[in-house]
This record gives structure tokens, sequence and C-alpha cells, in this order.
């Protein structure tokens, strides 16, 4: 027997149905449970009466298209959906932790939590965008934080999906999003862009750092668009202490066109978290807006800029990969640090948006962890650094697109997995330890990140002649000092 | 239940074994041919004993433009396809010209319909290219949900009580659900002659149990395939046509 409404106390399908605990303009949630999950749920319903936005129920049908194929930390997990009466429903996991709603009474905030929290949201939307997912509708109320510190994206009635009908594009000739936060090419109603999401996040970074929003909360289609051509406050004007790499990469974000932000969220989180090495240009000592004259020609004389061209990248297809290079400087490795950098001179073009980190270990006595100067007095940490960029002179890449790393650890293959891990690289580049000798003492580094590693793994090994180059038969395999591994 | 749809075989023998095999692989329960099973390919006999055989066995066949060339030759076809057709004529036995047409031109199954053009009256035989013509076609139904080829193109089209349309190339393997509160148009593309771009066969397999429906794409020997339509002496655009999948 199925209930014909959603109220407390009503069994769904086996789900027991708490409190409601929200109530909005399109749906309404209830706290509910299962015997079966050991995790709270949430049951989310459109309002389906008369004079309902019909946006609410083309929301719905997309959140129950969407949510039953996304996964991981980032998102809330599906569990069901059904219909009881005429009242469709969904059921997934409810995040116990907050909405980065209330944070707003507190702002601005200290710009270096708002650097590190913009940075766990790029980590988020990347997972997402990496999952054909744009989500259109990134604000505050639909951030929440897992206990275990990740953040997760809520409500997908807005989002595309780059493999599934966008009921909700075809539906409405009016752009649909949250105001302050739509992406200029959103409001122009191009909802293909993950780009758009970090257009949202930089609004966000903004609104947080300054405790103004940049673009302010028009209500009307004609001031939504201001936002093509009239650029914001830098937000070092309002906030001095605000450092010009953090108002660098939030005027990035905020880019008209989306080409002009990060080639993926993954780069943005990247630079957010290695401040050192964002690249400064004119965004990050602008100290006022735009003069009238550049404002009116981008108005009336440059409409172009306004309408999204070119190459869209709907999915991550690859080619603007974030590759990190490992390098031993050793003088003994020198001929496989040689041979690195020909193959990823080689790899760049053919990925124009590449990001290339060039990491190097320095390993730490597992006893004495301070020492980080060296006999001579000079510091080994910088020392590296200027050997890194040495190695890379000759890939000629500008700033912006390399860094430079200088880990460290006891052991290398940790560091370096640890770096792909929390930077989602996705690509790595690594050399075979040239003398099988070095490698039976000290292990492989190369083949514990290439067994290891959550992407793709080159192992560049210089060719040496086998003896089987040599002869018809089969190798020895008890000849070590010839085999490879 | 598991349906697999399928279209525009063109007597492509190899193109329909690849599709029939691979649809028992995703455990397919029902079969239904939208039409135009002879027609530009080399192995009309071989195909026509196929259909015949899954029929026999409880298969859906309604008749395509090709289908119903073969007893008729009132419509206009391009060059190269009247030259196929007329040798085609030629090819086939009683057996399966009697079971050409005997073929309807529409079947309803609950709230599904099968056509091979459009719901709309025929002649003309009618492509559904665009959204505005996948709206007519929805306009001409009643059927919740249709299903077609002709056009040798995979689209997906939904249309709500409101009128509102949404149209969608379907991305291959992905299954798109099929939410109840619009009514669908799909068109599966072509088994045996693909037009867009790329030469694999193209069929669809619909799950009621889910509402979802997964557009495939599988790989068969196209070279052989053409290399077939050279030997019997039929057009070599023909066969070009096949490599490109144009």
């Amino acid at each position: 027997m199925h209930p014909e409404t959603i109220a407390p106390g009503t069994i769904l399908d086996g789900f027991c149905v708490g409190e409601r605990i929200h109530r909005g303009g399109m749906a309404s949630l209830w706290a509910a449970s299962h015997p079966d999950i050991p995790f709270p749920l949430l049951v989310k319903a459109p309002i389906l009466s008369e004079g309902t936005d019909p946006a609410a129920i083309v929301g719905f049908e997309m959140e129950q298209m969407i949510l039953p194929r996304l996964s991981g930390p980032h998102v809330p997990k599906f569990i069901a959906q059904g219909t009881t009466g005429l009242q469709p429903y969904l059921v997934m996991e409810r995040i116990p932790g907050p909405s980065l709603l209330p944070r707003l009474t507190q702002l601005p905030l200290p710009w270096a939590e708002v650097a590190a929290l913009g940075a766990r949201i790029a980590m988020a939307l990347d997972d997402l965008h990496r999952q054909h997912v744009v989500h259109l509708d990134v604000k505050p109320s639909n951030l929440l934080t897992r206990p275990t510190g990740e953040m997760v994206l809520i409500d997908f009635g807005l989002s595309h999906h780059d493999e599934l009908p966008d009921l909700m594009g075809e539906e409405f000739r009016l752009p649909y999003g949250t105001a302050p936060y739509m992406a200029p090419e959103q409001v122009l109603g191009f909802r293909k862009d993950p780009r758009s999401d970090q257009f949202a996040l930089g609004v966000l970074m903004y609104f947080f750092v300054t405790g103004v929003r940049p673009f302010g909360d028009p209500q009307r289609l004609s001031g939504l668009k201001r936002r093509l051509w009239r650029d914001s406050v830098p937000p070092r004007l309002l906030r001095p202490d605000c450092p010009p790499w953090l108002q660098e990469i939030i005027l990035r974000c905020l880019e008209v066109h989306p080409a002009w932000r990060y080639p993926t969220a993954a780069h943005l989180a990247l630079a957010l978290r290695h401040p050192d090495q964002v690249k400064l240009t004119a965004r990050s000592e602008k100290l006022r807006q735009d003069s009238f004259t550049t404002v009116l020609r981008r108005r009336f004389a440059d409409r172009e800029l306004s309408i999204p061209t070119g190459k869209t990248p709907t999915q991550h297809d690859g080619d603007a990969p974030i590759l990190a290079v490992a390098i031993d400087l050793s003088p003994e490795a020198a001929p496989t640090a040689e041979l690195l950098r020909t193959m990823v001179a080689h790899m760049l073009p053919a990925l124009p948006g590449a990001r290339v980190a060039c990491l190097n270990v320095f390993k730490l006595g597992r006893i004495t962890l301070d020492q980080t100067v060296d006999d001579q007095g000079r510091n080994i940490h910088l020392q590296r650094l200027v050997e890194l960029r040495h190695w890379a002179e000759s890939l000629g890449l500008e700033e912006g697109r390399i860094s430079f790393h200088v880990l460290q650890s006891p052991d290398s293959a940790s560091a370096i997995l640890h770096y792909v891990n929390a930077n989602r690289v996705d690509h790595v580049v690594i050399g075979a330890r040239a003398s099988s000798l070095r490698r039976s003492l000290l292990g492989s580094v190369s083949s514990q990140v290439a067994a290891q590693a959550p992407c793709t793994v080159t192992v560049v090994r210089s060719r040496r002649l086998r003896k089987s180059d040599f002869s018809q038969e089969p190798e020895d395999q008890s000849d070590v000092p010839w085999t490879v591994g | 239940m598991r349906i697999a749809l399928m279209a525009d075989i063109h007597a492509n023998r190899l193109a329909l074994e690849a599709c029939l095999e691979h649809a028992r692989g995703q455990r397919m329960d029902r079969l239904v041919f939208l039409g135009d099973y002879v027609g530009y390919g080399a192995q009309p006999n071989e195909v026509m004993e196929q259909i015949m055989a899954e029929a026999a066995r409880g298969a859906t066949a309604v008749a395509g433009n090709h289908d119903q060339a073969v007893a008729n030759d009132r419509d206009v076809m391009t060059p190269d396809a009247e030259t196929a057709m007329a040798w085609t004529r030629g090819q086939l036995g009683p057996a399966a010209r009697d079971f050409l047409s005997s073929l309807p031109l529409r079947f309803e199954d609950g709230t599904r319909l099968y056509v091979h053009a459009s719901p709309q009256t025929y002649p003309p035989w009618i492509y559904i290219r665009e959204s505005r013509d996948a709206r007519r076609a929805l306009e001409a139904s009643r059927a919740q949900t249709v299903f077609c080829g002709h056009t040798h193109l995979p689209a997906l089209h939904g249309i709500t009580a409101t009128g509102q349309l949404v149209s969608f190339t379907p991305v291959p393997s992905v299954p798109v659900p099929l939410p109840p509160h619009r009514r669908w148009l799909t068109v599966v593309g072509a088994v045996g002659q693909s037009r867009d771009g790329n030469p694999a066969a193209a069929y669809a397999l619909l799950d009621t149990t889910t509402s979802e429906i997964t557009h495939f794409r599988v790989p068969y020997d196209v070279q052989a395939a053409a290399a077939s339509i050279l030997e019997a002496g039929l057009p070599p655009a023909l066969a070009r046509r096949l490599r490109e999948g144009r």
C-alpha cells in the first residue's frame, strides 16, 4: 500500500520518513532512515501544486537522471527513487555537516581560509566534471562538508550531464541559476562548459574574502548581463591584505570568456595550493575597475567576446592534464633525466593545455628530520629548485604552465604518490633507475609508482641491448644484469 | 523486459549478425525490426533468411520503403538506390518477396509504437532529421514512445504535455532514462549502412523495467561487406559509403 503523500512517519518502500527539514520553492526534504542502511538518509520530493514553477519538476527529473550516475566522496550517495501516489521522490545519503550558508554571517573570512576552502571546492568540482556533469548552481547553500573534510556538492536540479538529454536547457528560454553566481555564458543560455562552475567558485571566493558580491544580486536579465561587460571591483581594493596571488586566481575565475579561466578545476586547485607558483599578471596588481571607455567598448563594440566560441571542453577529454615529472637529479641519473626531458618535450605539443609539475624528492633521514642544510651550508631545498628549473629550461614552457616542487620524505615513491593523489595528477612521467645494482639496493621507485598511482604512468628507460637482441634463443631469466624490471 | 530495436539492415549480413550477437550478450528478451531489410547491400537473401527465422521465433517486423519498393517501383529513389533495388528484385526468391509484402507498416505494442520512418501517414516517407520533424511525428501519434529508423542517424526526442521538446544525440553505450512525464521518439540508427561518420553498426536496446534506452555501436567487418557490394557489381559508391559511414 503506497501512501498518497510524504509526511513524518510515512513508510516509503521500506524507508521511514522523519521530520521535514526543508521546504523550498522547488522541493521538500525529509530526514529518513532504513533498517539496512547504517547512515542517515534524506528524502527529496518536488513540490507539485498549482502555480509551482515548472522548473521544479524538470529540475527533479534532471536530478533523478544524474544522481544515480554519480559516485565518490564529493556527492551524496544515491540510494533509491520511486513514486508514491503521484508524488515522485529520491532517497539519498544525508550529509551530516552544515552547508557554507551560515558562514555568510561571518564574512569577510581570513584570506588563507578562503584559499584553502576554494581548493577543497575546486577538488570537488574536478571530481564532478570528470563524471561528465557541470553543476551550474555552485553557491554556499549547495556546498556541504563531510565530517572527514571533503566538500560535497548537492542539488543537481540545474546541472548538465554531458551524456544525457538536457531537459532544463531545452525547456526554458530564460537562464536558470542563482543570480550572484551565474557565469556570463550561463546567463546567455550556454550550459555545457565546466568552467562555468569555476566562475561561480570565483564569485564565492570573492564574496568570502571581501564580504561583498562581485556582481551584486541582480533581479532582472538586464542586470545579469551586466557581468558580460562590467568587471568587478578588484578584491584588494576592498581587502588590502588579500595577497596579489589570490586576487590573480579569483579574477582569473571571474574572466568573462571561459577560455581565459583555468583549463580545469584541478588546475585551479593546484594554483590555490601552491601560491608561490602562481604566475602573477596584471590581474594581481589591479586596484580599480576598468575605465569607462574600456567598458563602453566592451559593451557596444566587442560583443562577440560574450559568446562562447571555439572548442568547449564538455568533458575532461584529457587535453589539459596535470603532468607530474619525477626527476632524479643525482649525477648518475643524468642520462635518464635527459631522456625524461626529451619524452616530455615530445608529449607537450599534443597537450596544449597541459600543466607540468616537476618533482624531486629530497630524502630525509628517517631519524634526523631537521637536516635541511647540507655540509657546505647550502640550502639543499633551494639548490634542488634551481636544478629543477635548469632541467626544464629547454622545454620553453611559460610561467604558469610549469611549477617546481621539492618534496621532503624518507621514501621517494610515497612522496610522489602523495603528491599525485593530493593534486589530481593525470599522468606521471618517471625514469627507471639505470643501474640494476642501485635498483636492487634501493628498490624501484618507478615500479612502485606505476603500480600504485591512480593515473597513467610513463616509465622512461634508456634502450639497452639485451642478449636476446643478438640471438633467437629465449632470454635467460636468471641473468639479472641484463633484465629490466 | 529488454527489447532490441534494429532498423535499416540493407542486405548487410555481417552487420546484422554482429548486432544480433551483441544484443544476445546484452540479454535481450525480444527483437523488433524497424524495416529496410534489403536495398543497397549485396546479401539480401542471407539477411531475409535471418529476419524470417527471427520472425518465426516471435520477432516483430514492420516494413520500410525499400521493402515496399521490391514489389512496386512507384517510389522515386536515388540512382544508386534504384540500381541496387533493380538488382535486389532479381535476387530475392518468392518466400522473401511474400514475407516483405506481408509486413505491416506499423505495429503497436502497448504504449510503444514501431514504425520505419514516422507515425505520420504514407506516402511520403518522412525523414525525422530535426526537432520540428520529431514534433510533427509525435503529434501524429498517441503512443508514449515511438521507435523508428529511416534517417540512419541515432537520435532521441522527448516532448512534454505542454509541447516543450528536447532533442539529443545519444552517446553510445550510455543508458538514457526516459522519464514518464514526457513522450519519446527514438531513431535507432542503421544496422547496415551508417551515415553519421562512424562506420560501426547501430541499434538500440530498451529496458522496460528501468525505462532506459541504450544506443549501441557494434563494429563489424566493414571491408568484407564493402567487398561483397563490389563483387556483386553494385555501384562502387555504395561500398565506399559503407567504409566511410557516410
